[in-house]
C-alpha cells in the first residue's frame, strides 16, 4: 500500500491488453455539491468563468499528475483505496460538501458491480460522472468502449407523437443510427409488447407501456459498459423478470454498474458490491458481505422506524405478559425459539395463539399460528410459560418486526395483542435470496405452569 | 464500431487542449447530425399538432407587428417617409426579416430548455440540440420568405439583380441572431432572468433598428443606424427585396463575419459550460 509509483502511458496500455480488459477505471474521484440553490448558481458561473480563463483553476490542474497507489491496480479489494490527491475540506467553498469523495475502482468486461447505499449517499452523482454528464472536481475517470446508461427510461419521448416515431427519436438520442433502428424495430416492439398500439400517441399509453418501450429501446444498444440505475424498480412482476433476464444476457459482454435498493437483485446479479455512505465508497469482493454492511447501516438508523408505533396490550383476566426472544441473529433454516410468560387471574379455556412477522417494508412474511393446526389449549391460573419454536425459520436475512396474538378460539376476543412490539434478526448466509419460502405449520407448542 | 473508443473525464479545463476540444466539437457536430434532424422532425410534427390554426402561428407575430405600424401610418399618427415602395410593403418586409433574426436569437436557449430532461440524464452530442433548433429556424425563415415573396408580388415591387444577394443577407441575419443566442444560452439556463428579458429586449431593439422606418441620418437614430449591428443586416436584406442599390455592404460583411466568429466561440463556451449547467439543472 505504501509504495507509490506514477503510471506512465506505456504501462497503462500494457495493463489494458491483459487477459481481461479494464473497461471502467475510476481513480480518486471527488465531486463537490452546494446545498443552497442561489449560491450553487453563482458558483456555476464562477466555475465556467474559471475554466474560460487560461489562468484560473491552477490547483485542479495539479490533479493531472495523479499518482496511483499499487493497491488500486489489482481488481476490487474491499479496502477503500486512498488517492494521492485526496479531496480536502479546504477546497470547499461556503455551503459546499463532497457528494462523492475519494472514490476509486476498476471494472473489467464480464464484471458486475452493485452500487448500494441510502438515498443521498452519492450514487447518482457518481453515475452522472461515469456517464460524462458532469465533471469530477478531483481525480480521473476512464471509460473504454460504448457506454449505455439505463438511467432515464424513455427520455426524449414526446407524448404527442406515436410510439414508432418515438422509437426513432429515442434510439438516435441513445446513439443508434436510423439503419440500426430499422433493423431492430420489430424486435423492440415485440419485446415491449406494444403490438398494435405502436402507431398511437405515446400520451395514451399506460405508464407501464411507456416504461416497457423505453427499456426495450435502451437495451437494444450493445454497450461495453452498462450503467443501470433502479431500472428493475418499474413495471409489473412478469416484465421485471423479462428485464432481469435481458440484463443478465447483456452482462456477459460488458462491464455493468448496477444500482438498486433491492438487495435480492443485487445479490443475484452482482459479483461485487460497492457501498456508498456520505460520498465515500467501500468495496466488497463478496456481495453478501456488502449487503450485510448495508443492512447494518439500515438498521442503525432504522431501528426507530421499525420499533415505532409498537403496541402491546393485555386484557383481563390476563394480568401480565412478557415475550422473550433469542437475541443473537438466527440462521436461515434454524429453529427460532419463542418464550411467552403470561400471568392470569383465572383459568382460561380454549385459546389459540399466532406469532407473525413483517419485514422492513411491512410485508407480512411469516404466520405461525395454532389456528392452522386446530390446536386449542388452556391457560392455567397464575404464572405460566408458553414455549414454542418456529422450526425451521425460513426467512431471508434481515430485520423483522414481530406480532403476537393470544385470544379465545371461538369468540376471537384478544387477551394479549402485540403489534410490531419488537424485532429479531436473521443472519446473512449464502442462501437462496430470491424466493419466498413457505413457513412450517405450528408445532412444538407447550404450556408449562410456573410455580 | 472499430477500435475501442476511450473517454477520459478529469477536472482539467478543456481549454488546456484546444485542438482536442475543437476536434471533439467537430466530431460531435458530425455524430449529432442525424439526431438533430430527428429532433427537428419531432418538433415540427409535434409543434402544431395540437393547434387549430397550425402553421398560421408561425406567420402571425410579424404580421401583427406590421399591421400595427401600417395602421398608425394609415391614420396619419406616424409619418414615415419611405422611398420606392408603399409603406405597407416596407413594414411587412421589415417585420418579417426582423422575425427571422429574433427566431435565430431565441432558438438556442429555447431548444436547450426543452431538452433539459434529456440533457441531465443521457450523454449524447449536445450540439445536436442546437442544430435541431437551427433547422427549425431555417424552416421558419423559409415560411417567412414565402410571405415576403407574396408581398413583393402583391405590391408589384420591381425585381432587380440584387435579389440574388438575398440568401446571403438572410444568412447574415440568421448568423447574427444565432451568435447572440448561443452566447446567452449558458446564462439563461442558470438564471431565469435571461429568458424573461429576451422578449422585452427584442421588442425594444426592433424599434431601435430601421425595421418599420428607413435608416435615419441625424440624432440618436442616425447613430444607431450606423452602430446597431443589426441595422446593416436589415437594411441590406430589404434593399435586395426592394430593388435598391446595396448601400451598407461593408458593415454587412463585417457583422456577418463577426457573427460567425462569435458562433464558434459560443459553441466552445457552450461545451465548456455544459457539465456545470447540467450539474445545476438537477434531475
Amino acid at each position: 500500500m505504501n509504495s507509490r509509483r506514477v503510471i506512465t502511458n506505456s504501462q497503462h496500455v500494457a495493463s489494458l491488453t491483459a487477459d481481461q480488459e479494464v473497461l471502467v477505471k475510476v481513480e480518486g474521484v471527488s465531486k463537490k455539491f452546494c446545498r443552497s440553490l442561489k449560491r450553487s448558481l453563482w458558483y456555476g458561473l464562477c466555475d465556467i468563468a474559471g475554466e474560460l480563463s487560461p489562468f484560473g483553476r491552477r490547483d485542479i490542474a495539479e490533479d493531472r499528475r495523479l499518482e496511483m497507489v499499487d493497491g488500486a491496480q489489482s481488481s476490487i479489494s474491499h479496502i477503500p483505496y486512498t488517492p494521492a490527491v485526496a479531496a480536502r475540506d479546504e477546497d470547499l467553498r461556503e455551503g459546499e460538501f463532497y457528494a462523492v469523495r475519494d472514490v476509486s475502482f476498476e471494472l473489467r468486461r464480464g464484471e458486475c458491480l452493485g452500487l448500494i447505499g441510502h438515498n443521498g449517499a452519492g450514487k447518482t452523482t457518481l453515475l452522472k460522472m461515469l456517464n460524462g454528464l458532469i465533471k469530477p472536481d478531483h481525480g480521473r475517470i476512464e471509460m473504454n468502449g460504448r457506454v449505455g446508461a439505463l438511467i432515464a427510461l424513455g427520455a426524449g419521448f414526446n407524448p404527442i407523437l406515436t410510439g414508432r416515431e418515438n422509437i426513432y427519436i429515442n434510439g438516435s438520442v441513445l446513439g443508434l443510427s436510423k439503419k440500426e433502428i430499422d433493423e431492430k424495430i420489430d424486435e423492440i416492439i415485440d419485446f415491449a409488447e406494444i403490438g398494435e398500439f405502436i402507431d398511437m400517441p405515446v400520451q395514451n399509453y399506460s405508464s407501464g407501456m411507456q416504461v416497457r418501450l423505453g427499456f426495450a429501446v435502451a437495451t437494444t444498444l450493445d454497450p461495453d459498459v452498462l450503467i443501470l440505475d433502479e431500472v428493475l424498480a418499474v413495471g409489473d412482476a412478469r416484465f421485471r423478470h423479462k428485464c432481469y433476464h435481458r440484463i443478465n444476457k447483456l452482462i456477459k459482454n460488458s462491464a455493468v454498474i448496477f444500482v438498486s435498493h433491492s438487495m435480492d437483485f443485487v445479490a443475484a446479479i452482482c459479483r461485487s458490491v460497492a457501498l456508498m455512505q456520505h460520498g465515500r465508497m467501500s468495496l466488497y469482493r463478496d456481495p453478501i458481505k456488502g449487503i450485510e454492511a448495508y443492512n447494518n447501516l439500515n438498521t442503525d438508523h432504522g431501528t426507530e422506524s421499525i420499533d415505532g408505533g409498537a403496541v402491546f396490550e393485555i386484557y383481563p383476566p390476563v394480568k401480565a405478559a412478557t415475550v422473550r426472544l433469542q437475541e443473537k441473529p438466527i440462521g436461515y433454516g434454524e429453529a427460532f425459539p419463542v418464550e411467552v410468560e403470561v400471568e392470569s387471574s383465572e383459568i382460561i379455556h380454549n385459546l389459540t395463539l399466532s406469532f407473525t412477522a413483517n419485514d422492513q417494508q411491512e410485508r407480512p412474511v411469516m404466520n405461525w399460528s395454532l389456528e392452522r393446526t386446530g390446536t386449542a389449549w388452556d391457560l392455567p391460573k397464575g404464572r405460566s410459560v408458553l414455549r414454542f419454536a418456529i422450526d425451521p425459520l425460513l426467512l431471508h436475512a434481515g430485520r423483522y418486526s414481530w406480532n403476537l396474538w393470544i385470544g379465545r378460539k371461538d369468540s376471537i376476543e384478544a387477551l394479549v395483542y402485540a403489534m410490531r412490539a419488537g424485532h429479531f434478526d436473521v443472519a446473512w448466509t449464502w442462501n437462496p435470496v430470491a424466493g419466498i419460502p413457505y413457513q412450517p405449520l405450528a408445532t412444538n407448542f407447550n404450556v408449562e405452569t410456573k410455580t | 464500431m472499430t477500435s475501442i473508443h476511450r473517454k477520459v473525464y478529469t477536472p482539467e479545463p478543456l481549454l488546456r487542449h484546444p485542438v482536442v476540444m475543437l476536434r471533439e466539437i467537430a466530431q460531435d457536430v458530425w455524430a449529432g447530425r442525424e439526431l438533430a434532424w430527428r429532433l427537428f422532425l419531432r418538433d415540427l410534427r409535434a409543434g402544431y399538432r395540437q393547434t387549430l390554426l397550425g402553421y398560421v402561428w408561425a406567420f402571425l407575430p410579424p404580421l401583427v407587428a406590421a399591421a400595427t405600424f401600417i395602421f398608425l401610418q394609415s391614420q396619419g399618427i406616424t409619418r414615415i417617409e419611405v422611398v420606392g415602395v408603399p409603406y405597407a410593403a416596407f413594414a411587412l418586409t421589415g417585420t418579417l426579416l426582423w422575425q427571422i433574426f429574433v427566431d435565430a436569437l431565441v432558438s438556442p436557449s429555447a431548444s436547450f430548455g426543452a431538452a433539459k430532461a434529456m440533457l441531465v440524464k443521457i450523454n449524447f452530442p449536445r450540439e445536436a440540440v442546437l442544430m435541431g433548433g437551427f433547422y427549425m429556424v431555417l424552416f421558419n425563415a423559409a415560411i417567412r420568405l414565402v410571405l415576403i415573396a407574396a408581398v413583393v408580388i402583391l405590391w408589384r415591387i420591381p425585381v432587380s439583380p440584387s435579389l440574388a444577394f438575398l440568401p446571403v443577407a438572410i444568412l447574415g441575419l440568421l448568423a447574427a441572431g444565432f451568435a447572440i443566442g448561443v452566447f446567452i444560452t449558458p446564462i439563461s439556463s442558470l438564471y431565469g432572468d435571461a429568458a424573461r428579458a429576451i422578449p422585452i429586449v427584442a421588442g425594444f431593439w426592433m424599434l431601435l433598428t430601421p425595421v418599420v422606418y428607413p435608416p435615419q441620418t441625424g440624432g440618436i437614430a442616425g447613430w444607431l443606424a450606423t452602430w446597431n449591428p443589426i441595422s446593416p443586416l436589415i437594411i441590406t436584406a430589404r434593399e435586395c427585396l426592394t430593388a435598391q442599390p446595396l448601400s451598407v455592404l461593408g458593415p454587412f460583411f463585417l457583422v456577418t463575419a463577426g457573427s460567425l466568429i462569435v458562433i464558434l466561440l459560443g459553441l466552445i463556451g457552450f461545451r465548456i459550460a455544459m457539465p456545470h449547467l447540467i450539474e445545476r439543472m438537477g434531475g
